[in-house]
């Protein structure tokens, strides 16, 4: 250890606004946390940037979920604080070591390399970057991803544009898609057996492409992370976190998710039905107790002489759980029923009795569809293109959709089952058939409704939730993952 | 916190590193800071990620590296006091009430009986009061605590935060020395607020491609570098796939040792699909994967 941080007030502020910043982009950062860290950051050398990273990660996160945000505002509080800023921002003269250190650090990253490079021609950085990326020097990349952003971002200071503008506007000229296909041309047998044989460099071309993916990625968050320094300094850390702000994963609305946000949903929903089961199986075991078990209480008494000391009960057998899902696959819900199928087919694999149909205006079982299947997405397509679930005009209409379902499978509704419902009772004006569900909710066991709107929008409109919602167990607003962990909970 | 403080076992982190490199345990910047920490801080590591990247190994490396002894509790369901603390020794107590009613002819009381049926020689010990009593240094593992019900699970704090045991027959044991604690969990179920707060959390995901290939070097005898990058590209690939179950590390650690035995020097798309069931434990997973690197369907 060489240096160690002395609590001087600077950092102490310095890190206090790094947890009020945590806290306001929803990670739950308690006050015993908060001490741990200023404890740990005392242990770690202060110019080691990643122990002192992971000296905050492991006092202040405490779920891998949140590691992301956690990284970009550690980022933009610490990583990427230019000199200039930092002499402005901890003037207090007992943190003096630190400012130093900090100027040091962002200074030994400009190298002779950035001076040299500045001379060179557009034409000759691209033929620069093309053998970085070939040779996966990464020392050099940094130093291309610098000059890039000199050259091609044209980032003026106090112009209010976001980061992705000027990382649009870098990437562009830099046109990362050709360098991929001459990489790919010229060294693309290079990970792979290097046999000639036609046939089987298929392997080696797919680990050379992604090889070099992950290394363009690597440059791209380079320039990205450029990029946010350089507006860091420009305009303070507090402001640059706050536009970079973004929802937890479990915070992230279904409804308007990214495609790379609902990656991130897909591997979250696993253990959620994971848990689920768990949690079913557990309070299935450890239910009531039942009628005393004779056999098994003398069988017990015979290491107490014979006295039946220790009674032991036979536990209820309990019954498998049945679920019916119902899933609204219109327009209006799109995103959410995309997500929706995906549920369905994560519960499909936990529980063995589950029933799952699909209504726009009719109504059709795909419980088929998902049965042994490997691939989500051949299921959901085959749901899209096959199920039989358009009656006249392809826009939702609860009623009728509830009404077929009530004549034709109504029957198979037995007090084991429990009815899952999910959309967002937009019925176009069409009749309610309400009935529908108070004859479920008699019937069934549960019925739950699930609906991916805010609360504020429900019975706005053509919103009839609530004439159904009247017969249901519950009614659960479930537009992220923590209210469907909610739900979840609830349930078991 | 109590007075027992040790001497660090620990220099630096790069003397957590190397030392856990001498043991064969590859630590990357972020699990050999945490140990570090915990260590300096005296607090408890909550090891969380996928399963078979090393976290019940981590603790047990860790071990070895100190020269301390390693305590295992497994953590399962329906886990009580009597098998993660302490127990009485029902069975001595009772010889020993019996004894007493010869000696009560020479006239003994009842209150020398109850006295001495409530003392250390009737204690049975159980993993965590074991640890908090050793006097030499001990590393401490619950592993997969996330299998035990939330209740369970407030057994725990009084061991994790105090590194103590109330006895209330015997009053509080506390620790002789502090214990360097390691929690496992696969994360089946989100561990409570309480016990999340005291802990230092390190999530140990899959290795990148310079880690695990200094892994598969270091872990298999006699394997060629070669192979050993080969073999971890391979496996990259195959985890950037949507698969049922990824292979962990130890599954490619299995497969390099095949592909050695085999004889193999370089792997080629058929070598691959032939040795795939070791990689990965899903029928759908390896035809999916047979798939996506190429050739014609196995057989």
């Amino acid at each position: 250890m060489t240096t160690v941080v002395t609590g001087g007030g600077g950092f102490v502020d310095v890190l206090s606004g790094f947890v009020a910043e945590l806290r306001a982009a929803g990670l739950p950062v308690s006050m015993t946390e908060h001490l741990d860290a200023m404890e740990a950051v005392r242990h770690v050398p202060l110019e080691d940037r990643l122990a002192f990273k992971y000296a905050l990660g492991a006092t202040l996160v405490k779920n891998d979920a949140h590691w992301r945000a956690f990284e970009t505002i550690f980022d933009v509080y610490f990583s990427l604080r230019a000199s200039g800023f930092v002499a402005g921002d901890l003037a207090a003269p007992e943190d003096g070591s630190l400012a130093v250190a900090e100027t040091a650090l962002f200074d030994a990253g400009r190298s002779a390399a950035d001076v040299e490079m500045a001379g060179l021609s557009d034409d000759e950085l691209m033929a620069l970057l093309f053998e970085a990326l070939r040779d996966g020097d990464d020392e050099l990349l940094a130093v291309l991803a610098r000059q890039a952003v000199d050259r091609f971002a044209g980032m003026e200071p106090g112009r209010p544009v976001g980061g992705t503008y000027y990382l649009y506007r870098t990437l562009r000229h830099l046109d990362l898609d050709g360098v991929r296909a001459r990489l790919m041309a010229s060294g693309g047998r290079a990970f792979g057996p290097q046999s000639g044989d036609a046939g089987r460099s298929d392997l080696a071309d797919r680990l050379a492409r992604e090889e070099f993916d992950a290394r363009i990625e690597r440059l791209r968050r380079q320039i990205e992370a450029e990029i946010r320094r350089r507006l860091v300094a420009d305009r303070g850390a507090q402001a640059m976190a706050k536009s970079l702000r973004k929802p937890l994963p479990e915070d992230v609305d279904f409804m308007h998710a990214t495609q790379e946000e609902l990656a991130s949903l897909r591997r979250a929903i696993q253990p959620l039905t994971r848990r689920l089961a768990v949690r079913l199986a557990r309070k299935r075991r450890h239910g009531r107790r039942g009628p005393l078990d004779f056999r098994s209480t003398v069988r017990h008494s015979l290491s107490y002489g014979g006295v039946p000391a220790d009674p032991q009960f036979r536990y209820p057998r309990p019954a498998k759980p049945e679920i019916v899902v119902l899933a609204d696959i219109s327009g209006s819900v799109a995103a959410f029923a995309r997500f929706t199928l995906q549920l369905v087919y994560a519960i499909c694999s936990q529980f063995s009795r589950v029933r799952s149909f699909v209504f726009i205006d009719g109504i059709d079982e795909v419980t088929s569809y998902f049965d042994g299947v490997e691939d989500i997405g051949h299921a959901i397509h085959r749901v899209n293109t096959e199920a039989d679930v358009i009656w006249v005009d392809g826009h939702s209409d609860y009623g009728h959709a509830l009404e077929t379902f009530w004549t034709r499978w109504g029957q198979e509704i037995t007090p084991r089952t429990s009815v899952i419902l999910l959309g967002d009772a937009r019925n176009n004006y069409h009749a309610s058939q309400a009935w529908v569900a108070q004859e479920l909710a008699k019937r069934a066991r549960h019925v739950y409704w699930l609906n991916p709107e805010p609360r504020a929008y429900w019975d706005t409109g053509d919103s009839i939730v609530s004439q159904y919602g009247v017969f249901c167990d519950g009614v659960f607003e479930c537009r992220n993952l923590r209210q469907l962990e909610r739900f979840v909970d609830h349930l078991a | 916190m109590t007075d027992a403080a040790r001497p660090p076992r620990f220099a630096s982190i790069a003397a957590v590193r190397d030392g856990l490199r001498d043991v064969r345990y590859l630590a990357d910047e972020g699990i050999a800071g945490v140990v570090y920490l915990a260590d300096r801080l005296l607090k408890p590591v909550l090891v969380e990620g996928p399963a078979g990247t090393g976290k019940t190994q981590l603790a047990k490396s860790v071990a070895e590296m100190s020269g301390a002894r390693l305590i295992r509790l497994q953590c399962y369901e329906g886990l009580d006091e009597s098998k993660a603390l302490y127990e009485w020794n029902y069975k001595k107590q009772l010889l020993r009430i019996q004894s007493q009613r010869v000696d009560e002819a020479a006239g003994g009381s009842w209150e020398d009986i109850e006295e001495d049926i409530f003392s250390e020689p009737f204690l049975l010990t159980r993993p965590l009061l074991e640890a908090i009593r050793a006097t030499e240094p001990v590393v401490l593992l619950i592993d997969e605590v996330d299998r035990v019900e939330v209740e369970t699970e407030a057994l725990l704090l009084e061991v994790l935060s105090d590194y103590q045991v109330s006895i209330p027959e015997l009053g509080t044991v506390t620790a002789t020395q502090i214990p360097l604690v390691f929690l496992t969990s696969n994360n089946t179920r989100e561990l409570s607020e309480a016990l999340k707060r005291r802990c230092l959390f390190l999530h140990i995901d899959y290795p990148d491609l310079d880690r695990e290939r200094e892994i598969v070097l270091a872990r298999v005898p006699g394997i060629a570098a070669e192979l050993a990058e080969q073999i971890v590209r391979i496996v990259r690939s195959i985890r950037g796939m949507e698969l049922k179950k990824h292979p962990s590390v130890s599954e490619t650690l299995d497969w390099a040792r095949t592909l050695v035995l085999l004889g193999v020097e370089s792997v080629d798309a058929e070598v691959a699909r032939d040795t795939l069931h070791v990689l990965l434990k899903y029928q759908s997973d390896i035809a999916k994967a047979t798939k996506e690197l190429g050739g014609p369907a196995p057989r």
